[in-house]
């Protein structure tokens, strides 16, 4: 390796953790994340100047490029912001899926000039990459609707078929180094294929942005790996550093949905301890006390209210309803009420998912107001109006310590003097778990797809002369 | 065993390295944040490179790296381009630190 290589790999190396580091403020978020990307390309060329490929190679390369590119490409522009979990996942499992091709590759075509590091590296690269893959691939399926959680998933029964995959996994990674592409290989390959599935499949939807980011931090493992078994020094350091930064993240998310990882990754659904139905939602959970209401008396109460909250949850999203929501505030706003947007930290399908959604509407940064801030301020609050929300604001999170949720930070919105809950029927939320909200004397539901109910509530308000009277503000 | 040794000192201080970079995260930031380290990780790009650089010529091992390859890079431009598309939204206006 000459001087010129070295230098490289250094500033990239630098650029990286810089770009990472930037990556974690808002402020510097953007350019950071563009410095991450120069830096990448700064060790690909240099990289490619030191190995100097040869006409074949080059074809294979630019093949490669072109059929990785363009599909990043397009998938990154078509996907809309709702489904950004998944995407995040199915990108995840495509870098894991690359470590394990490598390590396939050397494994089955060079195993004569790898050392023992080199096939100890094999196998934890084979490994940890097919679990990335297999389990990231579950993830999306299981976010996007494709899968259910089936139901002997949530027996103990998982624990011991999980237990004897891992078993598998060992007996042939222990026997891998000696014989680098017989069956071990091919052994690893599968069990840990399959161990990647049993253990994302039994985890809830709720909980699935953590195992998303702890899997991103496993394909950083995978990447460190891959660079021990090529030799690559730059490889290695990004790698680990993705690896445990994608740890801390994940301890930070667990924090914010007041979860711990052990009971995300062995605890199973939600729902199921809760004896509610996983994943089904539909049934009507046994409520006796909902009063429900049209939007018309809604508009009524908005017309007259100074201070209005909005809680959007990912029902919201779901409906497209964001613009019709931004709508309905400025009609408001025209109106001289105060308005304001409750983002709880897992709003949305993870954290921060919400802030994404709402700045794609273009609702002003400064009126999303995080939990801790707007809490005190419900009880001075007239309306609110919970749009495709359902744990977030389940007020049984503070009161009943038999409750699922028990002990995990909620809006407090059972404070404020009236509360509105647009929701297209009773079904149970994303842990299907009952919602004690729902019942208060102060709540009303009203029922519809929220973007209808919204375009409702603004052709009702407008009838009523409201936002006329005054040019809505921009 | 010198590049051993080598090899396990960078595995050390680059673990090192990513646990201090990323302390404190508004909320905001987990999605893109997420995201963008994942794109990072999409960095197996140099070993699919070397791979196919050193097949010599063997056709299977070839595929193999341009199969792996395309994963990566997929991964690679994918995420940064949509962790960009993220951030970008919350550009353009006053962001006063994370209120």
């Amino acid at each position: 390796m000459d001087f010129a290589s070295y230098a490289i790999d250094l500033v990239a190396v630098l650029l990286l953790a810089l770009g990472m580091k930037g990556l974690a403020k808002v402020r510097t978020a953007r350019s950071a994340n563009g410095l991450a990307a120069l830096a990448m390309g700064l060790a690909v060329v240099g990289l490619l100047l030191q190995l100097q490929p040869g006409p074949t190679a080059w074809l294979w390369i630019a093949a490669g490029t072109a059929a990785g590119g363009i599909a990043g490409l397009i998938t990154a522009q078509r996907v809309p912001m709702t489904a950004m979990p998944e995407t995040v996942a199915l990108f995840n499992g495509c870098g894991g899926m690359a470590s394990l091709l490598v390590a396939l590759g050397v494994a089955l075509f060079q195993n004569e000039q790898a050392d023992l590091v080199a096939r100890i590296s094999i196998v934890i690269s084979v490994f940890v990459g097919a679990i990335t893959f297999s389990g990231s691939i579950v993830a999306m399926a299981k976010l996007q609707g494709w899968l259910d959680t089936p139901d002997w998933t949530q027996s103990s029964l998982r624990h011991g078929l999980n237990i004897s995959l891992a078993v598998a996994c060992l007996a042939a990674g222990l026997a891998l180094p000696a014989d680098p592409a017989g069956w071990p290989l091919w052994g690893l390959v599968l069990a840990s294929t399959l161990l990647g599935i049993g253990v994302t499949l039994p985890i809830g939807g709720a909980d699935m942005p953590v195992v998303i980011s702890l899997l991103n931090s496993y394909s950083g493992v995978a990447a460190a790996a891959a660079g021990f078994v090529v030799g690559s020094q730059l490889l290695i350091v990004a790698g680990a550093m993705v690896g445990a930064a994608g740890l801390i993240l994940t301890q930070v998310m667990c924090t914010a949905m007041n979860r711990s990882l052990v009971s995300v990754l062995f605890g199973g659904a939600l729902g199921a301890k809760a004896g509610g139905s996983v994943g089904g939602g539909g049934d009507e959970a046994g409520y006796t006390r909902i009063v429900s209401c049209s939007p018309e008396e809604c508009a009524m109460a908005l017309e007259s209210a100074e201070r209005v909250v909005f809680v959007p949850g990912y029902g919201l999203a779901v409906a497209q309803a964001q613009h019709a929501l931004r709508e309905l505030a400025k009609l408001l706003e025209a109106n001289g009420a105060e308005v304001t947007y409750a983002i709880h930290p897992v709003a949305g399908r993870m954290p921060g998912h919400m802030n994404v959604l709402l700045a794609e509407a273009d609702v002003p940064y400064e009126q999303l107001v995080e939990m801790d801030t707007i809490n005190p301020e419900f009880p001075r609050t007239d309306v609110v109006i919970v749009l495709g929300a359902n744990d977030v604001v389940n007020p049984d999170a503070k009161t009943d310590p038999s409750s699922p949720l028990y002990g995990m930070p909620v809006l407090e919105v059972d404070q404020a003097r009236q509360v509105f809950v647009v929701k297209r029927s009773l079904g149970a939320g994303y842990a299907g778990i009952a919602n004690a909200l729902f019942e208060l004397p102060q709540t009303a539901m009203v029922f519809g797809d929220a973007k209808a109910v919204l375009q409702q509530l603004c052709t009702e308000l407008r009838s009523q002369g409201v936002g006329t009277k005054t040019p809505v503000a921009a | 065993m010198s590049s051993l040794s080598q090899a396990l000192w960078v595995l050390l201080l680059g673990s090192l390295l990513g646990l201090e970079l990323i302390g404190k995260v508004p909320p905001t930031l987990h999605t893109p944040l997420m995201s963008g380290a994942n794109a990072i990780s999409g960095i197996t790009v140099l070993a699919s490179l070397t791979l196919i650089a050193q097949a010599d010529g063997n056709g299977a091992l070839l595929m193999l790296g341009g199969l792996s390859l395309g994963f990566a890079l997929f991964n690679v431009i994918g995420g940064f381009l949509v962790t960009d598309r993220m951030l970008a939204m919350f550009g353009g206006r006053k962001t006063k630190g994370a209120s």
